[in-house]
């Protein structure tokens, strides 16, 4: 959409001045997420830049917010590097405990999520499914509902199973929350898929089983991988339904975050901040690989 | 074919005798079988761990057993009492035998709790009963307790009595429209201080019209950049939109936190610049500003990615073919553009406000008194104040409201058409 040549004064300054509006909201969507990765590095414990960072002083900028995510919690965090340092890191400091959660309930939960979802979108997306509509309605809705609502209802649940304040707790209900996302993005590949392929399979005295390993799980997994990182991402950003359900050992990152910010604010959630940061840049990358691949897989063209 | 006509299926008949039409109906069946087969694991999975809690929950804004269970000797008589001055001296001597049981047990602080509920500055009543049961060895009982505390002599403590033992109420949809049931069983506004629901739900929605306008102000242009740009820079802008939309809520709040606050980078940036002294650095958290902004920022990449795929999908001929008939740029893209990008503002909208309306983390921690939500009041309930019937009630209202969103979503875009990214 560049201007045409045609174009008189008025539509030239319009065009300009929609440009700089679009730039606008492209600085308000990303700088938010920018800003704190400077701020991460702050050598003073305050949220906002110091003249020092401003002038690009080295000695304005230090690591000692990331050093605190190992140290704070430990039993002696001035004791000499060595193993018994790391150790003491790894099994007392508080940040890392949370991260170790928050990847362990990701992790299972969206295997949870994404073995039944992938199934659940293979049934759905067969021609003779009865009711599909109101199905996939019901599948959708834990996205839909309040996270207050499931939260709550998950809590008195699991409280009469005694599950609260427990790991298989937790999984389930982040298993729940996943599974939409699981459901609609291994759904949407199925709606490109060729079944004349499977006919070919069978057509050539390939059995069912065959035909599934060898036919149709190589198309699904991209949008099987897609799905499970956005369940994975799902579980490792939700706080509401931990906040309900976990006790202190079970607290993840996003929950640590949550009482850091209402209780002792610190740079250190900054620098934790810029860590999930990459992480989320790492996920986009994958996520962008894969759908290239989907799309070379199924022969489209990129445009 | 029409429907006179024979079909061949009936006349047909596979190899081993059977008709064709028999045979296509049990692959039919078989292949209708095997679908839900492959659907059930998670459909019983979501069915045991979240229809059934949900509905457990939703169960309690009507069912109340508590109070009842713990007073079910008085109970079983209040049935019978005719609601005028107080009850005689059986129901006393039931109240005597379950208030020493009930301090056994230690279920007295919540019986006291319930009551409390719903007949506030209550609570005390029963705690210093309790306290003092024991010194009433023998009758007449009626004397004796109203000794301890004249509440057990107050007409409407024994109506408000009476209400709490039946195991099902609609105190609490009252409460959460700010009604409650009045001295002679007839239902009243409840006191102006104690309003607060109503006004609470009619914020939250006008909230999240608010934040719904903004990301259509913002959303819509952006989209419509990032569908006419070429592929190789709209493809770049996208990870604008995409980051925040796979960045963590916590880390995005936390940014907002940051550039919010009194001695943050926005304040810093005005001060700086000498548009605001020191002194009267702005206020733009803790308040419905703050929510705003911040769920704004979270919500906008739900609004720019339903829009854009719509948008993606408009030929860019029928402008051209516009305006080559005399329209000029604004009619053409008011009568041609936007009326064919309306599903994609309505998928849109209907996704952000469902989303907002629901929020919880973000108001909680930037919204202050004036920014919270219905779920902020909600969370209040079920952790704080521990009124989880109130909570039910309000959580009930609330999802109402959203199957209704969801519904109109479902018509309008239907879920299969959701994607992202």
């Amino acid at each position: 959409m560049s201007l045409p040549a045609y174009a008189g004064p008025g539509e030239r300054i319009w065009y300009y001045s929609f440009r700089f509006f679009c730039g606008l909201v492209f600085l308000f969507l990303i700088l938010p997420i920018i800003v704190i990765i400077p701020l991460s590095f702050n050598a003073e414990p305050y949220f906002s830049f110091s003249e020092g960072m401003l002038r690009l002083d080295p000695d304005a900028y230090s690591l000692r917010w990331y050093l605190d995510i190992l140290t704070n919690g430990m039993s002696d965090r001035n004791a000499p590097f060595g193993w018994a340092w790391i150790a003491d890191s790894w099994n007392n400091a508080q940040w890392l405990h949370s991260m170790r959660n928050s990847f362990f309930i990701a992790f299972v939960s969206t295997i949870l999520a994404t073995v039944f979802g992938t199934l659940a979108a293979l049934g759905l997306s067969q021609s003779d499914m009865p009711y599909r509509n109101l199905i996939m309605s019901l599948l959708i809705a834990p996205m839909i509902v309040p996270l207050i609502i499931t939260a709550a209802a998950l809590f008195f649940f699991l409280s009469d199973l005694s599950l609260s304040q427990t790991y298989t707790g937790i999984i389930i209900a982040h298993a729940v929350l996943g599974v939409p996302f699981v459901v609609i993005t291994v759904t949407a590949t199925l709606v490109g898929f060729d079944r004349s392929l499977m006919r070919a399979g069978a057509n050539m005295g390939a059995n069912p089983r065959t035909v599934f390993f060898k036919i149709v799980m190589p198309l699904i997994t991209p949008g099987m991988i897609s799905g499970a990182l956005f369940a994975f991402i799902t579980s490792f950003d939700e706080v509401v339904a931990v906040i309900f359900l976990a006790g202190f050992e079970q607290r993840t990152i996003p929950r640590q975050m949550w009482s850091g910010l209402r209780e002792q604010i610190s740079p250190t959630i900054l620098a934790v901040a810029t860590i999930m940061v990459t992480l989320s840049i790492i996920l986009l990358t994958v996520l962008e690989l894969l759908r290239r691949r989907s799309e070379r897989l199924r022969g489209i063209k990129p445009q | 074919m029409t429907d006179t006509s024979i079909q061949p299926s009936d006349l047909l008949e596979t190899d081993d005798g059977v008709s064709l039409k028999a045979k296509l109906a049990r692959a039919t069946r078989r292949n209708k079988l095997r679908a839900l087969g492959l659907v059930a694991p998670l459909g019983i999975f979501l069915i045991i761990g979240f229809l059934w809690p949900i509905g457990a929950m939703l169960l309690r804004s009507v069912h109340a057993p508590d109070f009842g269970e713990i007073m079910y000797r008085t109970a079983a008589l209040m049935e019978d009492w005719d609601g005028e001055g107080i009850p005689d001296e059986a129901i006393f001597t039931a109240v005597v035998a379950d208030l020493t049981q009930a301090k056994e047990d230690k279920t007295i602080g919540r019986a006291a709790t319930r009551f409390n509920f719903s007949f506030p500055g209550t609570r005390s009543v029963f705690t210093r009963t309790g306290r003092k049961i024991n010194t009433l060895t023998e009758g007449p009982y009626t004397e004796g307790l109203i000794e301890i505390n004249d509440a057990w002599g107050n007409h409407e403590f024994w109506l408000n009595f009476q209400r709490l033992v039946k195991p099902f109420t609609t105190r609490f949809y009252l409460n959460s429209v700010d009604y409650q049931v009045g001295e002679n069983n007839e239902i009243v506004r409840q006191p102006e201080e104690r309003q607060i629901y109503v006004r609470l739900f009619i914020r939250t929605l006008i909230m999240s019209a608010i934040i719904t306008g903004f990301c259509i102000l913002l959303g819509y242009p952006v989209s419509y950049l990032l569908a006419t740009l070429p592929l190789r820079y709209s493809n770049l802008l996208m990870i604008l939109v995409l980051l925040p939309f796979w960045t963590s809520l916590l880390v995005r709040t936390t940014s907002w936190i940051t550039l919010l606050q009194k001695e943050g980078v926005l304040n810093d940036i005005v001060v700086g610049l000498g548009l605001v002294s020191d002194e009267n650095r702005l206020q733009m958290m803790f308040n419905a500003t703050g929510t705003t902004i911040a769920m704004v920022h979270i919500l906008l990449p739900f609004m720019i990615l339903p829009l854009f795929s719509v948008m993606k999908t408009i030929p860019p001929s029928y402008m051209r073919a516009a305006r080559s008939m005399g329209a000029n740029q604004f009619t053409a893209f008011r009568r041609v553009y936007i009326p064919q990008t309306l599903p994609g503002v309505g998928a849109g909208s209907i996704l952000v406000f469902i989303l907002s309306i629901g929020f919880y983390i973000t108001p909680a921690l930037v919204g202050g008194q004036s920014g919270q939500l219905i779920s902020n009041i909600i969370a209040y309930h079920m952790q704080r104040s521990l009124n989880w019937g109130l909570a039910a009630a309000l959580a009930t209202i609330l999802l109402l409201g959203v199957l209704f969103l969801y519904w109109l979503y479902n018509k309008i875009v239907g879920v299969d058409n959701m994607k992202f990214g």
